[in-house]
């Protein structure tokens, strides 16, 4: 498989550059631990939050986390998609037999981010252990396949974020604050933002599938905005709806590349 | 058997130009303005013209990293952008700034995982490594890392990571800019062998003109986006008028000046005792020759071919002053 060779050699890239590595897994892990701070800060303030407790929220939190750092790592890179346009240096991955985005994720795979991911795993096991989550088969494997499908989610808005850097590269701003932005959203019950939030992140985007409704699944509780039961188990397929069509977003995107001069 | 076919390619791109505080008013540029080219299998083609002329654009509509704005465009029967990766297989590019090997990785490492990236068959890449190292010279720094190599070193690499999955076609755009005139030499025999060798399609782009004397039979040359010259270089001398000189010494100055249709004297030095003759080919040199004998005791004579570099320029202002 010519990915795995790809990431292989980006891996032994980095690893020339083994001290810069240690520091770069350690303060990602760091990342990991702030998500899990701000949720403790915050309960030490109010004893709930959008109706929901400490031991629900941190799942939500722990589940966003887990996405993210997992989205992070794998497509999290294509932020670098404007280095690649503005220097020109897109034309050498076109040039090649295999799909353009694939290659970006595999070739800047970013090595230090596995330690948020690992944390994250960590911090969900913990919350699924402290909140009341009665653990079937059925929610095994929820609390499994939710932060795979949320990582999805979020892979999906790295790469239409960053795709737009084809039609304007100087389109950082943009893209941080619909992920990182995200992050932010996806770790909170969707009861405390306005409705004009929820209806644009949390359901045009998604946000809602990556931790909310499966928490709601995993710990039993009804919606108290009253949606059905059912949207806990849809993550999976509203993964695969955003990676379609940020899938789309991007062929549009390399059609209208430009390169540059020379 | 036709390898490239383009027919009314066109590529254009809106500028933005400031034209007051906050306004911005978009402007179309065509890079590529309606352009046809057949190229045919083992031709090796020079693609020439000043910068900004739209080779590079041309280069890569044909390598799927562009899309064309309108026209036709098919490299080995294919359509180069929706069919990017079955294309890629078969052709070979060489895009002088853009890398294709792993910056930080020894150069062996690149090659491994080129064969992999092309799905080569082992064999196959161990041959034609082999054969490229043989010919390239590659032995003494396959094992540096690319980051350290020298850019004569890097271009030989590149020129190697191109050509180990056996492309039908090969693009090179400017292979021999920023080398010394050793690796230059080293890169134009290979790539002249690889001519020769008559499997390989190769289409270059190049300001060095010593690169199309070497290499190309055929020239195309194109001016903002159009190709204005396409045949042998020949051609093109006797389309825009080139001219070859004579310098004659003699043993003593010429009592009268010769009148010859197409000749003219350039220069006089050494108080008329060496002439520079220009001839614009009315003329044969010889008659030009035979007339100096009898009137005057040749000492030495010598001809100049002319400059291929000296035949562009001209044709580069008389485009830009029409």
């Amino acid at each position: 498989m010519a990915y795995r060779h790809l990431l292989g050699a980006q891996v032994r890239s980095q690893a020339q550059y083994r001290a810069s590595l240690a520091v770069d897994v350690a303060g990602s892990v760091l990342f990991g631990v702030l998500d899990i701070v701000s949720v403790v800060v915050l309960f030490r303030v109010t004893p709930t939050l959008g109706g929901f407790g400490f031991a629900e929220v941190f799942l939500m939190t722990a589940l966003a986390s887990c996405a993210f750092a997992t989205a992070d790592l794998v497509v999290g890179n294509v932020e670098r998609l404007r280095q690649y346009v503005r220097s020109g240096l897109f034309d050498a991955l076109l040039v090649r037999p295999l799909s353009s985005l694939a290659q970006l994720m595999a070739m800047d795979v970013a090595t230090r981010r596995v330690g948020r991911v690992a944390f994250g795993v960590v911090m969900l096991v913990l919350a699924a252990a402290n909140a009341p989550v009665e653990l079937t088969p059925a929610r095994l494997a929820l609390l499994t396949v939710t932060p795979i499908a949320g990582a999805v989610i979020f892979g999906a808005v790295f790469v239409a974020t960053a795709t737009v850097a084809f039609w304007w590269i100087e389109s950082g701003e943009i893209a941080n604050g619909l992920t990182y932005g995200g992050l932010n959203f996806t770790q909170y019950p969707i009861t405390i933002y306005s409705a004009l939030f929820r209806r644009l992140f949390a359901y045009a985007v998604g946000f809602a599938f990556v931790a909310y409704y499966p928490t709601l699944a995993l710990i039993d509780r009804p919606d108290p905005l009253g949606a059905p039961a059912f949207l806990g188990y849809a993550a999976p397929a509203i993964a695969v709806m955003a990676a379609f069509a940020a899938g789309l977003v991007w062929q549009t995107g390399v059609r209208h590349y430009r390169s540059t001069g020379s | 058997m036709t390898v490239i076919e383009a027919r009314g390619l066109r590529k254009e791109f809106t500028v933005r130009v400031k034209s007051g505080w906050l306004r911005r008013r978009t402007r179309v540029v065509a890079a590529v303005d309606g352009i046809a080219l057949t190229v045919e299998r083992g031709e090796m083609v020079g693609y020439i013209g000043p910068n900004g002329a739209g080779k590079s654009t041309t280069l890569k509509m044909l390598t799927g990293v562009l899309y064309p704005s309108a026209g036709l465009v098919r490299v080995c029967g294919l359509e180069p952008v929706p069919q990017r990766t079955r294309l890629a297989r078969r052709i070979g590019v060489v895009f002088g700034q853009r890398s294709q090997l792993w910056w930080d990785l020894p150069l062996r490492d690149s090659f491994a995982l080129l064969r992999h990236v092309y799905a080569v068959p082992a064999t196959e890449h161990a041959g034609r490594l082999v054969h490229c190292r043989r010919l390239l010279d590659l032995d003494a720094f396959l094992d540096v890392p690319v980051r350290q190599l020298s850019l004569g070193q890097r271009m030989r690499g590149e020129l190697t990571a191109a050509l180990l999955h056996g492309p039908e076609v090969l693009f090179l755009d400017e292979p021999t800019i920023g080398l010394d005139l050793v690796s230059k030499q080293a890169v134009r025999a290979f790539l002249a062998a690889l001519g020769a060798a008559g499997d390989t399609t190769i289409v270059l782009t190049t300001h060095d003109l010593a690169d199309i004397e070497r290499l190309c039979r055929r020239l195309v040359v194109i001016d903002q986006g159009r190709i204005v010259h396409d045949g042998s270089l020949d051609e093109l001398h006797a389309r825009y008028g080139s001219r070859r000189r004579l310098v004659v010494d003699l043993d003593e100055p010429l009592a009268a000046p010769l009148a010859l249709p197409g000749v003219t004297v350039e220069s006089t030095q050494a108080n008329g005792r060496r002439i520079t003759y220009v001839l614009d080919g009315t003329t044969a040199a010889g008659d030009l020759v035979s007339r100096l004998a009898e009137a005057a005791a040749l000492r030495d004579i010598s001809v100049l071919e002319p400059d291929i570099e000296d035949v562009v320029a001209r044709l580069y202002t008389r485009q830009a002053t029409p």
